[in-house]
């Protein structure tokens, strides 16, 4: 009897293997099919995806698009992969910041001839930078988010500061007045989640008119820190160590992590990126009353740094032209918007930002509308050696300085000294 | 001599806080898997959910393809533990019975081996999936994996097969069994519970690993079940918590139920007293 058990737990074994381990080919059925890899996540963003790629396979019977889902976590690693094994897919999304080093390694196709007049003049030129690395357009830029100050209107109110918008926003200084006001008895005006202190810290800077990295006449980049640089760390640092008006623990948190006491009333206000509203629509205890507000101006009036993210086509592709064609389908006005407001962002095409939809004060849409206008390729996106200066140097000069650890000169001493080294060696 | 009472309780309490220090993630994930979104992001959160819900469970199984890609999982693994331990066994029993230097040599380079990391592999071997065809299936990705947990699972193999007395298989051989039927019927069963730890180890490596799997699979039909977790993640680390907690939490159960179900297998008290020392 237990002889038979055996048999048959063998038998079992064999046949998994051979039913389980046998290959499935994909059928050649000579129409050309584009592989279109998305880094989609959120339930609305995945359909209005899937949705746009029935609706090309419909009217496109020749041409037909295959849908891959993808992941924003590794999927720098698993492309890099894909495209040393010639195996990358036609059609990828990706973020700006993240196009460089696949950019000048001659994994992506140089689109400024690929693709139609139409979609190249309805983004604007400082959108389009955000893909530009060198000579070439590696990306079409398609959605982006602002940075805001997501506030608990009550508190505001409660306090009668005055409210902030895009026509009238808070100065750098109002701000950190404000912050003030609005501090005490174990609560902060403001949370800064800085986990990741260095692409906040130089997005911000811009409307101060800190850019940090400067382009000389010889094409070199060198970093400079200067008034401008340091009027938003500064401001970080005060809220922090002098004025006790932003929390000291939120400053190693992801957006994410602050919620909770957001939602608490421990903190006024949190900087988090446009799209985090889906999580407070999501989260938020009921009746609880939020708003968006501007994030503080400065010289440079609401400026801001953004890597938008983005669609690129693999130089390997053998379809090049049909995978243009769909990303041009992809990003009309009317597709653009519902790709931005299935994932709660903000659409670069200029007709796409018209729609009423993205101007409505339902989750104040509208005030991140208002914002479009202002935003900048990130300051650091197409300086080579930007990666290992962020992680090696800026990353933990910034959260030193942020927790008080060090102070302005030694932080200066290392963003720039330690900094210019290490993009020297990129730069030979 | 046995330990003292203060002592024993020393060791009680030692055991029962690392019982807790394992226990506490998986009870965490459970308690989040059963929560609605606002419980998630309250200040004081509890450890029972105050509203227990089944809608992350709805909408995890609503958005990824969880059970195909728990079905894929499933097939890797055992594929992959059945293979590795069929391959690494006759080759143990050679290397701890017959020793030499290149045998000490092999067993060298199996512990060297495992300190490549991931990514000095991972274009060599997805370059030459491609040329077998075999990248984005189920066989290819069985390969990997037995080829990535072959040299531990024959680093254990060898271990156990020294702890069985050569003693018993020279008895078997006076008694006149050859020397198949020697390995059959002496020392095959006295292996068991290394054979179980081996492919057990061999499973888990598979079921868990997430990189080979990310890279070398690319449509959702074939995805395992640490790949389609990633697509509860956004960018910059947010993520869909309560459908995550929740498809984690499904994906940890089969490594439990069969943990479960063979650890009986695992103690090696076979051997008590089968030689006179």
């Amino acid at each position: 009897m237990r002889r038979v058990g055996r048999l048959a737990a063998v038998a079992a074994a064999v046949a998994l293997l051979v039913t389980g381990c046998s290959s499935g080919g994909t059928a050649d059925d000579g129409k050309i099919t584009l592989e279109f890899q998305s880094l989609a996540w959120q339930k609305e963003s995945v359909d209005a995806n899937k949705q746009l790629v029935k609706e090309w396979n419909a009217a496109h019977p020749d041409i037909q698009v295959k849908y891959v889902q993808g992941s924003w976590d590794s999927v720098h690693d698993q492309l890099l992969t894909s495209f040393e094994g010639g195996e990358a897919p036609d059609v990828i999304h990706d973020a700006s910041d993240d196009l460089a080093d696949f950019a000048y390694g001659g994994y992506l196709a140089d689109l400024r001839d690929l693709l139609p007049a139409r979609l190249k003049s309805g983004i604007p030129q400082h959108s389009w930078e955000t893909a530009t690395f060198g000579d070439g357009v590696y990306g079409v830029p398609f959605l982006q988010e602002p940075r805001v100050l997501i506030a608990n209107a009550k508190i505001l109110k409660a306090a009668g500061v005055r409210i902030p918008t895009p026509a009238k926003p808070w100065s750098w200084e109002e701000f950190r007045t404000v912050t003030k006001k609005l501090s005490g008895d174990k609560k902060f005006g403001v949370a800064w989640p800085l986990k990741e202190p260095v692409s906040a810290t130089l997005n911000l800077s811009l409307s101060a008119g800190g850019r940090m990295f400067h382009r000389g006449a010889d094409g070199k980049v060198t970093v400079r820190f200067d008034a401008a640089d340091q009027v938003v760390p500064r401001t970080v640092h005060d809220q922090v160590n002098t004025d006790g008006s932003a929390s000291g623990t939120t400053l190693g948190m992801g957006g994410s992590d602050t919620l909770p006491g957001f939602f608490a009333g421990k903190y006024a206000m949190v900087p988090l990126g446009f799209s985090y509203r889906q999580q407070i629509v999501q989260q938020a205890p009921k009746g609880f009353d939020w708003q968006v507000l501007p994030a503080p101006a400065g010289r440079d009036g609401l400026a801001q740094g953004v890597s938008p993210q983005t669609l690129s086509v693999a130089e390997d592709s053998p379809h090049k032209k049909e995978a243009a064609q769909f990303i041009d389908f992809l990003l009309r006005p009317p597709n653009m918007v519902r790709l931005a407001l299935g994932d709660w962002m903000l659409p670069t095409g200029t007709e796409a930002l018209k729609d009423p939809a993205l101007h409505t004060q339902k989750n104040d849409w509208a005030t991140g509308t208002a914002l479009a206008g202002d935003l900048r390729s990130a300051p650091a996106q197409s300086v080579r050696g930007y990666a290992e200066w962020k992680d090696k140097v800026a990353t933990p000069a910034l959260q030193e300085y942020y927790s008080g650890s060090i102070g302005l000169g030694e932080l200066r001493k290392r963003l720039v000294k330690d900094g210019n080294l290490v993009l020297a060696r990129y730069q030979r | 001599m046995r330990p003292s009472r203060p002592a024993r309780a020393g060791q009680y309490l030692a055991l029962l806080a690392y019982l807790v220090f394992l226990a506490f993630p998986f009870l965490w994930l459970i308690s989040t898997a059963f929560k609605p979104p606002r419980e998630l992001a309250s200040l004081h959160p509890t450890w029972i959910p105050k509203d227990p819900t089944l809608a992350n469970f709805r909408q995890a199984f609503d958005e990824q393809p969880l059970l195909r890609a728990a079905v894929n999982s499933v097939i890797v693994a055992v594929c992959a533990a059945l293979i590795a331990v069929v391959i690494a066994t006759p080759m143990a029993y050679v290397m701890a019975r017959h020793r030499s230097a290149l045998s000490r040599a092999a067993t060298g380079w199996v512990v060297v081996s495992q300190a490549f990391p991931f990514v000095l592999l991972i274009i060599p071997l997805f370059l030459i999936l491609k040329n077998l065809h075999l990248i984005n299936s189920l066989p290819g990705l069985t390969m990997v994996y037995v080829v990535w947990s072959l040299p531990f699972a024959l680093w254990m193999l060898v271990g156990y097969v020294r702890a069985v007395p050569p003693e018993l298989e020279e008895a078997a051989a006076v008694d006149g069994a050859g020397k198949l039927r020697t390995l059959v019927s002496v020392t095959a069963p006295l292996l068991t519970p290394g054979l179980v730890a081996t492919a057990l180890f061999a499973f888990i490596t598979a079921w868990n690993e997430f990189f080979f799997a990310l890279v070398l699979m690319k449509t959702p039909e074939r995805q395992t079940l640490p790949v389609i977790l990633t697509h509860f993640l956004g960018a910059e680390g947010v993520a869909d918590l309560g459908p995550l907690a929740a498809a984690a939490f499904l994906a940890t159960l089969p490594s439990l139920v069969i943990f479960a179900l063979i650890q009986r297998r695992l103690t090696g008290g076979m051997l008590t007293g089968a030689v006179k020392s």
